[in-house]
C-alpha cells in the first residue's frame, strides 16, 4: 500500500515542493526531500531531542510528527538560524561556551533553545534547566549548554 | 526505525472524523492526535495501524473553556495549553504543576489532553487527575454520543472503555469549591521520564477538619484509583502528621504494585506511601 502525497513544506521561508509517503516523518522529509541535513536523528522515537525544529514558532520533535501534516505551516531549522555570514547569537555562546563536542546534538539544543527564549524571553535559571533536561547530549555533560543558552539569553534580552 | 505504510485521513468535522473512523477502525484504523504516543509505537512497529485518522484539523476540537461550572477540554487541547494557570485558583495551579511533570517541552506542544486519556498509560498524569476529581469523558461515534465517568473510563494498560470507533470529543471537569486543596507529587529517575509513581490530594476545611477528601495513586498500579480507605482516615480529622501518615500507611496497605526489571513491588509501595503523605502536606500547606 502507498499512499502518496504532493505537498509543499515551508523551511526557514523557502517552499519545498515534495511528494511523500503518509508514513514520512517531518524529520525524514527535511533532510532526504528538502536536503536540508542539519536536523539530525538520533533515536526515531521522540527521547533525544536531536531532531527538535520550529513548527509555527515552537519547538516540537520532528520525528514524531508526519511531513503530510505539516503543510502551511513555517519550518525553521538550523540553517535558518544565521544570517549570511553572520551566525544566531546563540551560535555564537556555544561557540564561546564551548557548549559541543562532536556536534551532533546541536542543532537540536540551538532549536529548543531559540524556540524557549522566542517564546519565554525573562525566564529564570532554574526552568531554563527543566527545559534544556529535553535534549540528550553525549558529550558536553551540559553544563556548558546551559552557559552558552544562558548568556545568549542575557544579551538578547539587552539587545531588545 | 519508521513507521509502516497507511493511508492518511485528514477529515474537518467530527463528523466526518467518526464517519471514516467507523469505516476503518475494522482495518486497523486509528485516531492522530498529537502523536507523541502513537508515532513512537509505530516507529518501534509495535502498532501497525493501516489508516490513521488525523484530527489536527478540526478546529472545534481545539476549544478549552469554562462554562457551567465545568472545565471543557477539547480533544485537540494540548498539554502546553496549561503552561500558564487555565483557571484562577487551587485547580488552575493544580493542573499547571501537573502538566510540568509530561515528558519534556516539546512534547508538550504537540502532545493532547485527551490523547493521555486514550492512550492510558498506567503513569499517565492527566489519568490521574480524571480518575481522582471525577472527570466525564465524552465519546462520538457514527452511532451517537455517550459521557464516561473518569472512574469507569480506564480498564487497564492502555486500555480504555473506548470502542474502536469512538472519538473521544471532550473531557469535562465539574469545577471544585474555591477553597478546595491540591497536593501533587511524583517521582521518577529522571527529569521527563514516566512516573515511577504519584499521588493527587484533595481536600476540603470545614470547622478545623478534612472533608471531601480524595486520595488517588498513579503508575503504581496498572490503572490510577483512589484509595476509599486512605480517604476514610482523613474526613472528619484535622489535617497534620497523623492523618496523612494514617492514609499514607493505607496506601501502603492498599496498593498491589507493579513489577519491572528495576523496581519491585515492595519498592513502588513504599514509594507510593511517601508520596501520599507529601501531597497531602502540599495540600495542607
Ligand atoms: C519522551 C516522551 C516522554 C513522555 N512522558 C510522558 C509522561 O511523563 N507522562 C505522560 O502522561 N505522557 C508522556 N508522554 C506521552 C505524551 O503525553 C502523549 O502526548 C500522550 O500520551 C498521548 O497524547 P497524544 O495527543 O500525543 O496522542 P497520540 O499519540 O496521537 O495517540 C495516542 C493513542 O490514543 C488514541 N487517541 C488519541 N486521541 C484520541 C481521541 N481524541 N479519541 C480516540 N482515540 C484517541 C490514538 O489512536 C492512539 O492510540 C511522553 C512521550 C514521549 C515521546
Ligand atoms: S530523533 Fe527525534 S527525538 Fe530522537
Ligand atoms: S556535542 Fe556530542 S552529543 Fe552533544
Amino acid at each position: 500500500m502507498t499512499d502518496k502525497h504532493d505537498l509543499t513544506l515551508t523551511i526557514n521561508g523557502f517552499d519545498h515542493a515534495i511528494t511523500v509517503d503518509a508514513r514520512r516523518t517531518l524529520a525524514d522529509a527535511i533532510r532526504d526531500q528538502c536536503g536540508q541535513t542539519g536536523t539530525h536523528i538520533g533515536c526515531e522515537h521522540g527521547v533525544c531531542g536531536s531532531c527538535t525544529v520550529l513548527l509555527d514558532g515552537v519547538p516540537v520533535r520532528s520525528c514524531l510528527i508526519f511531513a503530510v501534516q505539516c503543510e502551511g505551516l513555517a519550518i525553521r531549522t538550523v540553517e535558518g538560524l544565521a544570517e549570511g555570514d553572520e551566525l544566531h547569537p546563540l551560535q555564537r555562546s556555544f561557540i564561546k561556551h564551548h557548549a559541543l563536542q562532536c556536534g551532533f546534538c546541536t542543532p537540536g539544543f540551538l532549536m529548543l533553545a531559540v524556540g524557549i527564549l522566542e517564546n519565554e524571553p525573562n525566564i529564570a535559571d532554574a526552568d531554563l534547566r527543566e527545559l534544556l533536561s529535553s535534549n540528550l547530549c553525549r558529550c558536553t555533560g551540559y553544563a556548558n549548554i546551559v552557559k552558552a543558552v544562558r548568556a545568549a539569553a542575557d544579551e538578547l534580552r539587552e539587545g531588545r | 526505525m519508521k513507521p509502516a505504510a497507511f493511508q492518511y485521513h485528514n477529515p474537518l468535522t467530527v463528523e466526518d472524523a467518526v464517519a471514516t473512523l467507523a469505516e476503518v477502525a475494522p482495518d486497523q484504523g486509528r485516531i492522530l492526535a498529537g502523536g507523541q504516543s502513537l508515532v513512537p509505537t509505530m516507529a518501534f512497529r509495535l502498532a501497525t495501524p493501516e489508516h490513521l485518522v488525523d484530527i489536527n484539523g478540526i478546529e472545534e476540537l481545539g476549544r478549552l473553556a469554562v462554562e457551567h461550572d465545568a472545565l471543557s477540554i477539547g480533544a485537540c487541547v494540548r498539554h502546553a495549553a496549561f503552561h500558564r494557570p487555565v483557571l484562577e485558583g487551587g485547580f488552575g495551579a493544580l493542573l499547571t504543576r501537573m502538566a510540568g511533570h509530561i515528558g519534556h517541552y516539546p512534547i508538550r506542544q504537540r502532545g493532547t489532553f485527551c490523547g493521555s486519556l486514550a492512550q492510558a498509560d498506567p503513569s499517565s498524569e492527566w489519568c490521574l487527575a480524571a480518575v481522582t476529581l471525577d472527570a466525564s469523558i465524552t465519546a462520538q461515534s457514527s452511532r451517537g454520543r455517550r459521557t464516561i465517568a473518569g472512574a469507569d473510563f480506564i480498564e487497564g494498560i492502555m486500555s480504555t472503555a473506548l470502542d474502536e470507533d469512538e472519538l473521544l470529543v471532550e473531557t469535562r471537569f465539574a469545577l471544585p469549591a474555591a477553597d478546595t486543596r491540591f497536593g501533587f507529587v511524583e517521582f521518577s529517575r529522571r527529569a521527563g521520564d514516566f512516573a515511577l509513581a504519584m499521588a493527587l490530594a484533595s481536600f476540603r476545611l470545614s470547622d478545623g477538619v478534612m472533608i471531601e477528601a480524595r486520595l488517588g495513586i498513579g503508575g503504581a498500579e496498572d490503572r490510577p484509583r483512589r484509595i476509599a480507605q486512605a480517604e476514610a482516615e482523613l474526613n472528619g480529622q484535622p489535617p497534620g502528621t497523623p492523618a496523612f501518615e494514617a492514609a499514607a500507611a493505607a496506601v501502603a496497605a492498599e496498593l498491589d504494585p507493579m513489577e519491572d526489571a528495576g523496581t519491585s513491588a515492595q519498592y513502588r509501595r513504599e514509594l507510593a506511601q511517601c508520596l501520599a503523605r507529601r501531597a497531602l502536606e502540599s495540600a495542607a500547606s
